[in-house]
Order: C-alpha cells, then sequence, then structure tokens
C-alpha cells in the first residue's frame, strides 16, 4: 500500500509497504530517515522514539497506515539546520553519548518533557525517561544533560521576557 | 494482508461485520509486538485511529462516566484522574511514557490478559464495557463478567470495544502492582480497591494471579457486614481481609513469582491498600465518610 504523512516538516510517500510493516521501518527503509534507532521492536527499549502528532511514541509499535495524513517528527527534525537543539548540544557537552544507539530515542524523549514542563524536577526526569533503555553511560550523564538543557533553555526564556 | 482504515464508528462496525476476522488496531502497544515478532499473521488490520468517537469522554446523565475504548493511558491520568484515581493509578504503572502515550483500557480489554493492569480498578469500580455489533446493536457487559479464560473475552468476533462506563469515585481507591522496578513491568500481581462510603461497601480488584482478572468476592462480603465505618480500622478485620483476598486468588508458579509468593503479596497488597483509603477517609472528615 501507499502512505503519505509530513515528517520533520515534509509530505513523504511511501510505496510498497507492507501492511503490517511499522512506521520505524518506513522511516528507516523507506524515507532513509535511520536517526531512530531499531533495538528491540517491542516498545521496550525508547531508542525509536518519535513525536507523533506531537505525542512521543514508539515508532515501532505504530503501524505504518496508522500514520497516513499525520505528523511526524524525528530525531533528524530537532536540528536548525548545522545548529543542534538545545538538547542535543547538551547531550554532548555532558558527555551523554557513548555508542550512542540510544541517544535518538532518549533526546527526542527529553526534549519532550522539557517543552512541556520547562524546568522538570530529578523524579520527573527518571520518570519521563523510565521507557528509555541505555547499556553504555549508567544514565547519570544523561540526567545531567537533561538539567543543563532544561536550565538554559528557561534562562533564555527569562531573557526573552 | 489488508489494512482496513474506517473513518467512522459506523463505518467500523460494518467493516467488522464484513470481515470478523480483521484484527482491530488502537495503539498498537500489543497488536505490533505481535506482527513484529510474527506470533500473529491476521488477514487484516482494522485501524481504528480515525474513529473519532473512540477517543472521546462524557459525564452521562445516570452520573456515571464513558469513557471510549481509545483514550490512551495519559490522557485518562491528565483528565479523569480526579473522579477515577484508582484506574489512574494503575494507568501510571503501565509500560513507560511512550506506550501510556498511545495504549488504551480498550486495549487492555481487548487482550484480556490476566495481567492487564486496567483490569483490577475496572473490577473494583463496577465498572461495565459497551460494546456493539452492526448486526445485534450495543451489549452492556459487566466487567466481571467480560473475561472468559487466560487472553479470552465475552467479546464476539463481529463485535467491537465502544468504551466501558464507571461511577466517579465516591470515596478513597487505591491500586497496588507487585513487580521488579517502576517502570515497564508486567504485574506479578495487582490489587485494586475502592471505598463506597454512602453505601458501606468496599470493591476489590485481583490482577495476574488467576486466568483471568477476578473480584474477592468474599473479601468483598466480609467487609460489608464486619467493617465498622464509623470507628477505627480494627486489626483483626484488616488480618482477615487480606486473607480473604489472598484467597481469592488461583495463581501459578512461573517466571515472574511463585504461587505462593503471588498469594502472600496479594494480602499484604489488601491490607496496605485498606488501610491508605481508611487513613484517607478519616482524613477528609465526617461528611465525606457519610457522602
Ligand atoms: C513495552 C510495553 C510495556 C507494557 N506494559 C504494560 C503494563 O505495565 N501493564 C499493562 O496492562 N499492559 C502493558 N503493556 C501492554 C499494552 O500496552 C496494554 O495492554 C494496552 O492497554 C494495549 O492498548 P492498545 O490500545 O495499544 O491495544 P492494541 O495493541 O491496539 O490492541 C490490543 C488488543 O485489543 C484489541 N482491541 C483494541 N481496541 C479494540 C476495540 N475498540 N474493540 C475491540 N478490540 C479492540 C486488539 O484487536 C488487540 O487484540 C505493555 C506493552 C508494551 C509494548
Ligand atoms: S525499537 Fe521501538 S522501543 Fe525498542
Ligand atoms: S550510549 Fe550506548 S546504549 Fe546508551
Amino acid at each position: 500500500m501507499r502512505v503519505t504523512f509530513t515528517v520533520n516538516g515534509r509530505r513523504r510517500t511511501a510505496d510498497d509497504v507492507w501492511e503490517g510493516e511499522s512506521l520505524l521501518y518506513v522511516l528507516r527503509e523507506r524515507l532513509g530517515l535511520p536517526g531512530s534507532k531499531n533495538a528491540c521492536e517491542q516498545g521496550e527499549c525508547g531508542s525509536c522514539t518519535v513525536y507523533l502528532d506531537g505525542v512521543t511514541v514508539c515508532a515501532c509499535l505504530v503501524a505504518a497506515g496508522q500514520a497516513e495524513g499525520r505528523e511526524v517528527r524525528t530525531v533528524e527534525g530537532l536540528a536548525d539546520g548545522d545548529r543542534l537543539d538545545e538538547v542535543q548540544r547538551a547531550f554532548v557537552e555532558c558527555g551523554a553519548v557513548q555508542c550512542g544507539f540510544c541517544t535518538p530515542g532518549l533526546v527526542v524523549q527529553a526534549h519532550d518533557l522539557i517543552e512541556r514542563t520547562g524546568r522538570p524536577s530529578d523524579p520527573e526526569i527518571r520518570e519521563a525517561l523510565a521507557g528509555n533503555l541505555c547499556r553504555c553511560t549508567g544514565y547519570e550523564k544523561i540526567l545531567d544533560a537533561v538539567r543543563l538543557a532544561a536550565a538554559r533553555r528557561a534562562e533564555r526564556g527569562e531573557a526573552r521576557r | 494482508m489488508d489494512f482496513l482504515r474506517p473513518r467512522s464508528w459506523a463505518e467500523a462496525l460494518a467493516a467488522k461485520a464484513e470481515r470478523p476476522e480483521a484484527l482491530p488496531v488502537q495503539g498498537g502497544t500489543d497488536v505490533m509486538v505481535e506482527i513484529n515478532f510474527a506470533v500473529r499473521r491476521p488477514e487484516a488490520l482494522l485501524d481504528l485511529n480515525r474513529v473519532a468517537e473512540l477517543t472521546a469522554w462524557s459525564a452521562e446523565e445516570d452520573g456515571r462516566l464513558r469513557v471510549g475504548a481509545g483514550v490512551p493511558y495519559t490522557r485518562l491520568i491528565d483528565e479523569l484522574g480526579d473522579r477515577l484515581p484508582g484506574l489512574a493509578q494503575a494507568a501510571r504503572t503501565v509500560g513507560s511514557p511512550q506506550i501510556r502515550n498511545r495504549g488504551t483500557v480498550g486495549g487492555n480489554l481487548g487482550a484480556a490478559s490476566p495481567a492487564g493492569d486496567g483490569h483490577p480498578p475496572l473490577l473494583a469500580a463496577d465498572a461495565v464495557v459497551e460494546v456493539e455489533s452492526a448486526a445485534r446493536g450495543v451489549r452492556m457487559i459487566p466487567v466481571a463478567e467480560f473475561y472468559l479464560g487466560v487472553k479470552r473475552s465475552a467479546l464476539e468476533p463481529d463485535e467491537l470495544i465502544r468504551a466501558f462506563w464507571a461511577h466517579p469515585a465516591t470515596g478513597p481507591q487505591y491500586f497496588s502492582k507487585v513487580g521488579t522496578r517502576n517502570a515497564m513491568v508486567i504485574a506479578v500481581c495487582s490489587f485494586a480497591l475502592v471505598l463506597r462510603p454512602g453505601e458501606r461497601r468496599v470493591g476489590t480488584g485481583v490482577g495476574s494471579a488467576a486466568p483471568t482478572p477476578r473480584r474477592a468476592a468474599a473479601a468483598e462480603e466480609f467487609l460489608a457486614a464486619e467493617l465498622d465505618w464509623d470507628g477505627p480500622l480494627d486489626e483483626a478485620v484488616l488480618v482477615r481481609f487480606g486473607e480473604l483476598v489472598a484467597g481469592a486468588a488461583a495463581p501459578i508458579d512461573d517466571v515472574r513469582g511463585t504461587a505462593a509468593y503471588r498469594r502472600h503479596a496479594l494480602s499484604v497488597l489488601a491490607r496496605r491498600t485498606l488501610t491508605w483509603a481508611w487513613n484517607d477517609l478519616r482524613a477528609a472528615g465526617p461528611e465525606r465518610r457519610t457522602g
């Protein structure tokens, strides 16, 4: 079947999509967007996290046909050209990336948390990231990165006011 | 495989009548795992995401809430957490934020897993499941009659789940679940409790400790007879309540825990949730207790 939806602001069409295929497969294998990672295909690891109509979901658990006509934002859609998003920059600066496999999912999920709550508390950060597994970092530097990104964003917000 | 995309409830019922073998998919958090791992290869998927009726909820004239089968857990927590606190507590324990953003009570009912976290609070709250078919119209199924066996429900092949109906809380409600960590845990066992001070009744629901979710009927009857609603909580009553809840279970030994552990844990959850609820009730004062 053919599936058409908006990805990172652009309308995209994929053909010959199998009816049981996941949104993750379509993004990675048909639309050339390999940022979202495929690690478990069962919702356990969060490495495939994307926005679907503004809500974060595991792309591996969305049937491709369910994305028809809807809006998807992947990790590739967070940066503004070469300018990394605040969360991405904080991950680089804090050393929150080792092998990097979990990073795209964590960045999208952390981005959503900061968009929604502004300055999340530590329990809020842990709760929001509970569905994103990292086998390398031990999470401490990921928490540092989220705190840093949230603090910078809050500062910018106050400066603008 | 076919991919069916009804745009309304009427279209969805017509599609299910014509293709009873089609597998409905709402949040996909159960269905897509099975498809990704080739556990299931349905002849057709029936996508319910466009059926706007399923993602709405309303307060009905008889005072009950009618909650569409496709309202995701995240919205249930945000929008109905005050009126359905027991179910909202259970919803908070489901999977992870990403799973709660997609997963629904309708899908939990459709899957009818004995470990589904939505079931104990629905049982304790005396919820009713509204199902419908194009041929026979609406059936209202009390949730205790909905579960027939492990992953088997009273839903007929040509029917879809439209909503569940439940009274807003009139007293404290609690849900408690045993697992190895906070997130991403299939319950080892779980328990839900609803106090109805006006009727002087207590509702219960036991999860992951029998082939189906079930009420602890003997424990409910015991409290109806023995609980002194105007006094402090009697230790002997509390202990007996725990024993009767454990006795309602028919657990098995599996990788998540032994039958004996489940029975023991259930008696602890029962005593704990009743104590919490009782403390809330006393803190709320006498008006709350009679209300
Ligand atoms: C990582 C992960 C963690 C999880 N953790 C938990 C947990 O902690 N607790 C828990 O209870 N569950 C958990 N689950 C299971 C799942 O998220 C829940 O059962 C959820 O409620 C399913 O809802 P859904 O809308 O995604 O269902 P779907 O996958 O869309 O459907 C599930 C079943 O219901 C049927 N169905 C859906 N809607 C209807 C309808 N309107 N009418 C008729 N049939 C319908 C489908 O055909 C299918 O059989 C987890 C799943 C994953 C992947
Ligand atoms: S690949 Fe989707 S959650 Fe792991
Ligand atoms: S950096 Fe390797 S899994 Fe997280």
